[in-house]
């Protein structure tokens, strides 16, 4: 427990050290005036926003693929079922690299520029399956027939969706759509080969990494980054366990 | 004015198959206007199947579905004036009470007033006022049952399917709900097809059954019918629980090696020395076993010469101690010949006596 | 009849009568749901996979700096030298030892999750292992930077103790040690384990939460003692979940470059070569040939992983 977790408590801890460059532990002394240099720096901002508007963009695109791909397999037997969920979850359990390279080749091959709409095409890629087992999950336990029962009233396919698919699958597709945009949002290893020179938030952090300009601004953005990722995920988790009770 | 009124459903040579498996196969059936009518089956035997497609939640390969003379086998189920019960009730959880009974009014666009006094009328027939606002997971089994019921019937549809709505209940309820059931159904005079496979709720509150057996009907009777008279072996043991005899034993009875059944009520038990009633077939054996049940005791008897008996009688006078004490007894096995049923032909007839 | 039925549905709105058209045609409900995430699957993730490798069979003309685009196999001659044999070998032994770290340590957590732990305390377990899964993996990295620097917390720590001594001793070991903590080998490993270890957890406490509490009892009831049921019982069980968790484990460390380029050395791992060809020597067929390998490697081992019934415990 403290193994997984103490290291958050570290970061939030050095975002508020008056040291500028070494780190000693314990700390010399404590500010908070890191916060307000991190406030002023354009490119942190920059970052920031594409990593928003990008994440945002795939979240979509991953909600819409990875309903439809659940609903497909949720609705009948068909030939290569089973390949579906393979190929959907591809994405993440080959080496990030793996994913990363093969849409810098074909980027490459293709010959076209990189730009907002490569990085979203590989983050929409591996969140769909996010969406998908979310979905998929809620689909099965809530069974066949409340579709039936819909259809039996009257409804014909638009009001089913409108009135009863989507209501029992709503929460479900806010928690996957919220674990993806957290998954988005602190995607490096794809990003890097997709970006070409726009530096999504996690890019800007991990070239601090290596050639860092000011480190507690580094500090500070992890601070925001954990923010960022932690609360939809809490959310996103919320609302699966409402559900189940 | 001579041609008879076209049957509430007809089911015209229809067949299904699910890769494989014949789920219904060329099965042709008249459900009346205003019957209470079940398909009786065990499961597999193409009873829901059958269902389905009348409502229209499955496409028959080959045959068709006519509604009150109109075919409708192409027809979505949201065209059809048909509703369903659904074995799990299949209520909307996200919607009150009220909501999910009002749905297939709300799809139709029937103003506001109307729908909340439709409603209410609808809880009223159940016997569930006041609760509109209340959650499907606040109530209990019983209570969901009587819900999915008012959602079918607020719409007056020209059938309404059944698709075993007890089985979730415990066996009070499902009994006291059989009465309710049927009492609903003379009340607002539709069609019911029921789907189960409890042959005791069959009998209970069927005008008509369809007996079903792997994909065919075997048999459409009255429960009367269907107990006196099982046209085959399987109705005979799936009805009631039936005493076939067969071979050398039927040979002796009734002079022709054929099966027959005879209903364990019909038998009685007596002492060995004790002389049979002129007329009456008797035979010898040995009770083997003896399961009191309170209002009556079954004896499983095993007769002389090879063969097993059920017979039931009823514990008037008799208390568990006296039954209890009748395992190993001898016994001697009377009743009239009357009560011999042919069951191998189909035709279901009674035997003529011995001779 | 018939007549009134076909005229009240001709009246039908558009939308409705679209439906049903949709609706009567199970064929065409199928590809409309599935036609569009499977042709993004297709022609975007595999489409991009079978380029990266036709791309390994290109090659970059040494003088030009211009990839050629011819198939031939001297990219793969590049690829088997002694150094780059070394990269690989360096990483998948690292990726094996990671992996066994990983599930000797996910082993007893699992277990009190699956086993002991009430409700509530499951659920916030539970929650305590996704969290670190799905966030900021990155800024973890970043933490375990600081807290293995040369001044940072294990030296404070071990210094507050007086056993600097250790330390010291441990970085001293050949291979695995090095001027510091936070660049060495044995920081590797440490931050790689504790990165991956949420993805080993998960998956062998489904698995033994899969295993009915019965069947435990049952070989109690048959005279097994704890010790045995667990051997017998319960490990064959959870293997599925190991080899499961192991997947996700093996193949992060196979292709993660962050880790290496935060706390290795001048020593290559796959991941660092790969970013380094595209990036800086814009050698992207020898790149797409690197990480073939880890592909092949990945692909073996989820046959084999399936075989033994790994997929269903994901």
């Amino acid at each position: 427990m403290l193994f997984l977790h103490a290291p958050i408590a570290v970061i939030f801890l050095y975002a508020f050290t008056t040291d500028d460059a070494i780190f000693s532990f314990p700390p010399p002394g404590l500010t908070v005036d890191w916060f307000r240099v991190t406030l002023n720096r354009a490119d942190v901002w920059q970052a920031l926003g594409l990593s928003l508007r990008v994440a945002l963009v795939a979240t979509l695109v991953a909600i819409l693929l990875g309903t439809l791909a659940a609903a497909a397999v949720y609705r009948g037997k068909f030939f290569g079922r089973e390949a579906i969920s393979f190929a959907l979850v591809l994405p993440i359990a080959l080496p990030g690299i793996v994913s990363g390279i093969a849409l810098r080749s074909a980027i490459g091959i293709i010959n076209v520029p990189f730009s907002f709409w490569t990085i979203v095409i590989g983050h929409a890629t591996f969140c769909m399956v996010v969406v998908f087992n979310n979905v998929l999950a809620r689909f099965r336990r809530t069974g066949r027939s409340q579709i039936e029962a819909s259809m039996d009233l009257g409804g014909n396919p638009f009001q089913t969706f409108r009135y009863v698919v989507l209501p029992a699958i709503a929460t479900a597709l806010l928690a996957g759509g919220m674990l993806a945009f957290a998954l988005s949002f602190d995607e490096i290893v794809v990003t890097t080969f997709t970006a070409g020179q726009q530096q999504t938030l996690p890019i800007w952090m991990f070239s601090q990494l290596t050639k860092p300009r000011q480190r507690p601004v580094t500090n500070v953005v992890a601070v925001f980054v954990v923010a960022l990722t932690t609360i939809p995920i809490l959310l996103a988790n919320r609302l699966t366990e409402r559900t189940v009770e | 004015m001579t041609e008879p009124p076209a049957p509430a459903i007809r089911l015209d040579h229809v067949s299904r198959s699910f890769g494989e498996v014949t789920a219904v196969d060329n099965v042709s059936l008249d459900i009346l206007d205003g019957e209470f009518f079940t398909l009786l089956g065990p499961s597999g035997s193409g009873k829901t199947t059958c269902l389905r497609i009348i409502a229209g939640f499955d496409q028959p390969d080959a045959g068709r579905v006519l509604l009150h003379g109109a075919d409708v086998t192409q027809l979505p189920p949201y065209e059809r004036e048909v509703n369903t019960v659904f074995q799990d009730y299949a209520l909307f959880p996200h919607m009150e009470v009220g909501a999910n009974i009002a749905y297939g009014l709300m799809i139709r666009s029937v103003a506001k007033p109307e729908r909340v006094r439709r409603v209410a009328e609808m809880l009223d027939l159940v016997r569930m006022p006041g609760l509109e606002s209340r959650r499907p997971s606040q109530l209990s089994g019983g209570q969901r049952q009587r819900v999915a019921l008012a959602r079918a019937l607020i719409l007056h549809p020209r059938v309404l399917l059944l698709d075993e709505p007890l089985g979730a209940l415990d066996l009070k309820l499902r009994q006291q709900m059989q009465v309710e059931l049927k009492a609903i159904q003379q009340q607002v005079g539709i069609t019911f097809i029921y789907v189960t496979h409890d042959q005791e709720e069959a009998l209970t509150m069927s005008d008509r059954v369809a007996v079903f057996n792997v994909g065919r009907v075997i048999q459409i009777g009255s429960p009367a019918e269907l107990y006196e008279h099982p046209a085959s072996p399987f109705v005979a043991g799936f009805v009631g629980v039936s005493n076939l005899i067969s071979g050398e034993l039927a040979q002796r009875i009734t002079g022709s090696a054929e099966t027959f059944s005879v209903r364990p009520e019909k038998i009685s038990l007596q002492a060995v020395e004790q002389p049979s009633p002129d007329g009456h077939v008797s035979v010898k054996g040995s009770v083997r076993d003896v399961v009191y049940l309170g209002v009556h005791t079954r004896y499983l008897i095993e007769l002389e010469g090879g063969g097993d008996l059920t017979v039931v009688e009823q514990n008037r006078d008799t208390t568990s101690m006296d039954v209890m004490s009748a395992r190993g007894r001898q016994v001697r096995l009377v009743w009239d010949p009357k009560h011999n049923r042919r069951v191998s032909d189909g035709g279901g007839a009674a035997l003529d006596p011995a001779g | 009849m018939q007549a009134t039925a076909l005229g009240a549905r001709l009246q039908r709105p558009a939308l409705h009568r679209l439906g049903t058209f949709i609706y009567l045609r199970p064929w065409l409900v199928l590809a409309l749901l599935l036609g569009p995430p499977l042709l993004w699957m297709v022609v975007i993730y595999l489409g991009s996979l079978a380029s990266l490798v036709v791309q390994s069979f290109y090659f970059l003309d040494p003088f030009t700096g211009q990839v050629i685009r011819k198939l031939t196999l001297s990219t793969y001659a590049d690829l088997l030298t002694p150094a780059n044999l070394e990269i690989f070998q360096r990483t998948a032994l690292m990726a094996a030892a990671v992996s066994i770290a990983a599930a000797i340590l996910a082993f007893p957590w699992a277990y009190y999750m699956a086993r002991y732990a009430s409700r509530r305390a499951k659920a916030a377990l539970y929650l305590a292992v996704l969290l670190p899964l799905w966030s900021s993996y990155l800024v973890r990295v970043y933490a375990w930077r600081l807290i293995l620097a040369k001044e940072g917390i294990v030296t404070w720590f071990l210094g507050a103790l007086h056993l600097e001594g250790v330390l010291d001793a441990v970085l001293r070991l050949p291979v695995i040690g090095g001027p510091s903590l936070s660049v060495s080998f044995l920081g590797m490993f440490i931050v790689f384990v504790y990165v991956w270890l949420p993805y080993m957890i998960l998956p062998i406490q489904a698995a033994l939460e899969r295993v009915p509490k019965s069947l435990l009892e049952a070989s109690g009831d048959l005279g097994a003692r704890p010790g045995r049921t667990f051997r017998h019982v319960t490990l064959p069980l959870a293997l599925p979940g190991v080899l499961a968790g192991s997947i996700f484990t093996f193949s992060l460390t196979l292709g993660d470059f962050v880790v290496p380029y935060s706390l290795g050395n001048s020593s290559y791992f796959i991941g660092q070569a790969v970013l380094s060809f595209t990036g800086t020597a814009f050698n992207i067929p020898l790149a797409a040939a690197f990480t073939v390998v880890p592909m092949v490697i990945m692909g073996f081992y989820l046959i084999g992983a399936r075989e033994l019934g790994a997929f269903e415990a994901l």
